[in-house]
């Protein structure tokens, strides 16, 4: 059993319900394949550092799970390139030190509102 | 004579540390673009660990979250004035 984490980046010419019909079809290609799904976010509309196939913005989502099977990264990668509103992907192994990470994320320790000020988020975390 | 060096204060020099030893960070976030920051140059490339201070075991782990995350475009390749 591993944990992994995925992130994509949706076409911003979508509409907000098409993007979310999307997420919905990754999401279902990984409980298909039993993985459980831990965590879905949609970090909404977001400006990118550079522009991907012309455009500044993209729908940004990660999603978290875990599965025995290592094929299913294949699936859902393939899954990822037949899609053209996909623009970029990425899929990580996560190690037992991002998982514990991951799991206080999850519950807001980091707080994300403070993020946009850019106060030093981790450094709140240690204490 | 005129050629002299100056003394060097050693006292003044504050030893290096890896700030991920002594806060005890064990991983570091790629999703995270601002504290990122911390180890790439106004063009958005990496700092070499003479300069951050950062243990080998670490420089390798962020060296992965920089490049994830400039995949993932949440920090530039390549920039101009990033800071």
């Amino acid at each position: 059993m591993k944990n992994y984490e995925t992130v994509f980046i949706l076409n911003p010419v979508l509409s907000e319900d098409q993007a979310k019909d999307t997420v919905e079809k990754f999401v279902k290609v990984l409980t298909k394949a039993k993985a459980d799904v831990i965590n879905v976010e949609k970090w909404g509309l977001k400006k990118m550092a550079y522009p991907i196939q012309n455009k500044s913005t993209g729908f940004y989502n990660l999603v978290e799970f875990t599965t025995t099977s290592s094929d299913l990264i294949n699936q859902l990668e393939t899954e990822y390139r037949r899609d053209e509103s996909v623009m970029r992907f990425m899929t990580t192994v996560l190690d037992k030190h991002a998982v514990i990470y991951n799991e206080r994320r999850r519950k807001g320790e980091f707080n994300r509102t403070k993020k946009s000020t850019g106060s030093p988020r981790k450094e709140d975390a240690k204490s | 004579m005129t050629l002299m060096n100056e003394p060097i204060k050693r006292a003044e020099i504050k030893p290096k540390y890896c700030r991920f030893k002594k806060n005890g960070i064990k991983y570091i976030d790629y999703k995270d673009p601002d504290f990122l920051l911390k180890f790439i140059n106004e063009q958005g490339k990496l700092l070499p660990r003479r300069l951050t201070g950062t243990s080998w075991k670490f420089q390798k782990k962020v060296s992965q979250a920089v490049k994830r995350a400039r995949h993932i475009a949440i920090l530039p390749y390549v920039a101009d004035s990033l800071k």
